[in-house]
């Protein structure tokens, strides 16, 4: 990715001129609006910016981006995304996509692109819900979850989006929220600085066919009580402070304890957060932190380096160049055995 | 013995002085062929693909079929596990395996039952007697002992190849199933010794393959073959095929999926631009993407995908960032990926998809060989969704259709489909190699904003109708592409009648367009006349065979092959109204006659076949002897 710092760019020269058609209140407008005031701040020019897309309604993403773009079919955005990773290594590629199409129809493409650690940023807008389709239950959805397709409830025990991309080997994982302008900047940054797969998980509000899913940990007020914020180096520390709580895990298994308003976290041996494990045991037990048993980690939940995909194929590359020569179409045809007439 | 030619007319013995370095007699014959046949694990394919290889060394026209099952390693010693590997050589120009094989070296009673019935009447059988015994009799479905009833119908030869080879390797530090398993070298050395056939190569190759006591195994177990041919009572003469008058220049042997592989390596140089291929493993296509894997230096960049999916995927996202983009696969793995490929006709992106056909439906016979995908291709994408079509028609032609669609797909930024078969791709023959500086040179030119105006991601070459193929990393020439519904030149997302209707009108006219470039067809025989076959892909070597055949007998057939099969060539329909009748032989249920029939009215006769099997001559020209004598 060629950046520079020496870069000026604005807001404006990355919105693209077409009308955005998302509902009205829908969480995806303050999701565009973060990215595209982020995007200036990374110093890559504009025309080295790639937003790849599946389907559903997050999937119109690269249309609104004065970018490249490819709005492709329904799933296969990573794959799509490897492709013009993978052959353009200096392209800043970035993958917008939806728990429907991200989890379900394209849960294979994720998986392998992620293991790969393919150096893009994943978005995965999650609402729990089909809505592009009108409101079918998704891979996220909580069971019972009464839709179109489900009258009578969802039997479907749902996927998290977290545990799955620890599940892949993810090299970065993240997880915000819709409407949390400064927290998401902050993951977009991170995962943009990331080298490999930045698998973020977007908290999105669909006021149309599943409003108010992810309200205690979007709504001002219940925020500091119902979501946890990850911060490495930091105690698992949340709650309003005259009422703080922490985390501390006994035997491997988490729970949650009182915390007096003087009382150190560390020294009562709430856990410290530490983005960089080796192994993903850690970031595996934060992601079965679940409401309302307790409350929502939101921020890098693992951030390890591994060698890139694209990297290590370009190497390929350039090594066999290196020790064979650049290729000679004559000799190959005559490599071997061959006779003259 | 006699051997024929590919027509079956026997040709004349001449028997000749004594090869050069051996004690007997030499007969000569014009052309032979010859069927090697055992276990999966016996290295059947090995033994063929090696003695192909000295054949074509000794100058000789060649073809060759490699016929083996689907199973890695189907149980030992029976009909299920039988591989098979033919070769036809000859002193003059042939087309094909040959229908029936002039011997057969069967190394158990199983092979030996699969197979020798397809021997000429009277032919060569040669058995390793060694591995017939009560147990491998019964194993391969034999009552009894079935060389007395043979022996009546053919010259069976009985060879211990089991028994002698271990006498050769004795004193190796190798165990008796290593051992065991260099008994196909044997055998090689007596045919070698038998057919006259240099063996350095061979032995170069295993030098370069083994190490130890196993090469040494392997050459001195080859050697002691020759030697036995030499020495034995068994064979009382030795035959000479004297090399083909075939064209000057340099020749290899190739096989259809090596053709292809380096066709995409060539289309990288010619082209200036990289090569990036997208694949998912299946048969008998996996061998283009081993192949091209093994040129990075070419800065040929292979992905092996999770799925067929993700291999167009990625691909269509390589052709997005400007890269000649290819993926490969077989028809089970094609139909997974004509929803992607739907959405390369909406985005109008260059790349090309290998098709490497095979025997269906369903996962089929792997291995086998079929023409049946011709519609799914054409057709099997929901929609308007036009795609060109080209169709190789021998292993060596693999080669130039993979750099064809290449130019052809920058040339008009569309996906094009190169149909081949499995037959083609894993057959040889000998390949005139070409003079790079005879292949077109096409160096790729992405749209710089330079050279353009104001930038409209739709906007159309009025010649080809192709779009610009702008590239990510272009400054200013940024712009979002996908698969909704496009306004003409903006390419902005509309839901417009009109504009629906003449976007959809527009793509067609592109490719139709395409027929513009295609050289007239060549008309081999009379230009009009009775009877006219056409055929496609990689039955060209049988239906020349065939026709050749009925004019030695003074019938008057004039024959075409169809190279481009979407968009059809202008002057098909032309062609065939000069001929009385029209005979269409296709491996499948008749596709391309139900195309041809509905597209020029004209009452196209279809000789099908579903078996698996390429034709054999006798097939088609009893089918043209039948339309000759049919009243209309
Ligand atoms: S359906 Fe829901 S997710 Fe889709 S645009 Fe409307 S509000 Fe947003």
């Amino acid at each position: 990715m060629a950046a520079d710092p020496a870069l000026k760019m604005t807001r404006k020269e990355f919105v693209s001129d077409q009308d955005v058609r998302w509902c009205p209140g829908c969480g995806d407008y303050s999701i565009l609006a973060n990215v595209q005031r982020v995007m200036p701040e990374l110093g890559v020019p504009r025309e080295n910016v790639v937003f790849v897309s599946g389907i559903g309604c997050s999937s119109r993403f690269p249309y609104y981006m004065n970018t490249y773009g490819f709005h492709t079919i329904h799933g296969r955005a990573p794959a799509f995304a490897t492709g013009i990773k993978a052959s353009r290594p200096e392209l800043s590629v970035w993958i917008v996509t939806g728990d429907g199409d991200g989890l379900s129809i394209g849960g294979n493409h994720l998986l392998h692109t992620i293991r790969r650690n393919i150096n893009t940023q994943i978005l995965l807008f999650n609402n729990q819900i089909y809505g592009l389709t009108k409101g079918q239950y998704s891979p996220t959805s909580k069971v019972g979850i009464k839709t179109k397709s489900t009258p009578q409830g969802s039997i479907d025990h749902p996927v998290d989006p977290i545990a799955f991309a620890i599940g892949c080997g993810a090299t970065f994982i993240a997880r915000t929220i819709d409407v949390d302008a400064k927290h998401m900047q902050n993951i977009l940054k991170r995962a943009h600085e990331h080298k490999g797969t930045a698998f973020v998980e977007i908290l999105q509000n669909c006021p149309v066919f599943n409003d108010g899913i992810w309200e205690d940990v979007q709504d001002r007020k219940s925020r500091a009580k119902a979501s946890l914020v990850l911060e490495h180096g930091q105690p698992l520390v949340y709650g309003p402070a005259e009422n703080r709580q922490g985390i501390v895990f006994k035997d491997g298994i988490p729970s949650v304890i009182d915390l007096a308003e003087d009382d150190d976290p560390i020294e009562r041996g709430v856990v410290v957060h530490d983005e960089h494990p080796e192994a993903s045991s850690y970031a595996g037990v934060l992601a079965t932190l679940q409401r309302p048993d307790f409350p929502l980690p939101v921020g890098v939940f693992r951030a390890v380096e591994k060698p890139t995909y694209e990297a290590m194929l370009q190497d390929q590359v350039d090594s066999a160049t290196a020790e064979r020569g650049v290729g000679d179409l004559s000799a190959l045809l005559h490599s071997g055995d061959t006779w003259r007439i | 013995m006699t051997a024929k030619n590919p027509d079956g007319i026997p040709s004349s013995q001449n028997p000749v002085s004594q090869q050069p370095g051996n004690s007997k007699p030499a007969e000569q014959l014009e052309g032979i062929a010859i069927r090697f046949a055992g276990d999966s694990g016996d290295g059947m394919q090995l033994t063929g693909t090696r003695f192909s290889d000295e054949t074509a060394l000794a100058g000789n026209d060649l073809s060759t079929f490699p016929d083996f099952p689907a199973e890695i390693r189907a149980p030992a010693g029976t009909m299920a596990g039988v591989s098979g590997f033919q070769i036809h050589f000859s002193s003059i120009d042939i087309h094909t395996p040959a229908d029936q094989p002039d011997v057969l070296i069967a190394f158990n009673p199983a092979a030996l039952r699969a197979n020798v019935d397809d021997v000429r009447p009277m032919g060569m059988v040669i058995v390793n007697i060694d591995s017939f015994n009560q147990k491998s009799l019964t194993r391969a479905g034999y009552g009894d002992d079935p060389l007395p009833e043979l022996r009546e119908r053919f010259q069976v030869v009985e060879v211990p190849f089991t028994t002698l080879n271990r006498a050769a390797l004795q004193g190796l530090d190798l165990s008796q199933r290593e051992i065991d398993r260099c008994k196909n070298f044997f055998a090689l050395g007596v045919l070698c010794w038998l057919y006259g056939r240099p063996m350095d190569a061979t032995e170069r190759w295993l030098g370069g393959k083994f190490k130890g006591d196993v090469l040494e195994g392997n050459i001195r177990t080859l050697r002691a073959g020759h030697a036995f041919g030499e020495t034995t009572e068994i064979f009382p003469a030795s035959f000479v095929i004297p090399a083909a008058k075939i064209a000057p220049g340099t020749y290899r042997n190739i096989t259809g999926n090596q053709a292809l592989a380096w066709g995409i390596v060539a289309a990288g140089v010619q082209m200036e631009r990289n090569v990036f291929l997208g694949a998912y493993p299946i048969t008998p296509a996996s061998d283009v993407l081993h192949e091209v894997a093994r040129y990075r230096h070419f800065g040929v960049k292979t992905f092996q995908a999770e799925d067929e999916m993700a291999a167009v995927s990625s691909t269509i996202g390589a052709a997005f960032a400007g890269q000649l983009a290819v993926t490969v696969s077989s028809g089970p793995g094609f139909v997974l990926k004509q929803e992607a490929l739907g959405l390369a006709v909406m985005v109008e992106l260059p790349l090309v998809a290998i098709n490497v056909q095979r025997a269906g439906p369903s996962t089929g016979s792997p291995t086998k060989t079929e023409q049946g995908d011709l519609l799914a291709v054409l057709f099997g994408r929901h929609s308007e969704s036009p795609i060109p079509i080209i169709a190789p028609c021998t292993p060596g032609d693999c080669f130039h259709a993979a750099l064809e669609a290449f130019r052809m797909a920058v040339k008009y930024m569309t996906p094009v489909i190169v149909l081949s078969d499995g037959y083609l791709a894993n057959s040889s023959e000998p390949w005139l190699i070409p003079e790079v500086d005879s292949l077109a040179r096409n160096p790729v030119k992405h749209a710089h904003p330079a050279d353009i105006g104001e930038f409209q991601p739709y906007a159309r070459d009025p010649e080809t109708l192709a779009r610009p193929w702008a590239i990510p990393g272009t400054k200013g020439l940024e712009h979002r592409i996908g698969g909704l519904t496009k306004e003409d030149k903006t390419g902005n997302v509309i839901y417009d009648a009109d504009n629906h209707g003449k976007m959809n009108a527009l793509r067609k006219a592109k490719i139709e367009g395409i027929a513009k470039d295609y050289a007239p067809i060549e008309i081999d025989g009379p230009p009009e006349g009775e009877i006219l076959v056409i055929g496609w892909g990689g039955t060209l070597g049988a239906i020349t065979a065939a026709v050749e055949s009925v004019r030695e007998e003074g019938l008057s057939v004039s024959r075409i092959h169809l190279r481009h099969l979407n968009p059809f060539p202008s002057d098909l329909g032309d062609i065939l109204g000069r001929f009385e009748k029209v005979l269409l032989p296709e491996l499948s249920d008749g596709h391309l006659a139900l195309l041809l029939r509905a597209k020029y009215l004209v009452d196209v006769r279809s000789l099908t076949k579903t078996e698996g099997q390429p034709f054999k001559i006798a097939e088609l020209t009893e089918a043209i002897h039948e339309l000759h004598a049919s009243e209309n």
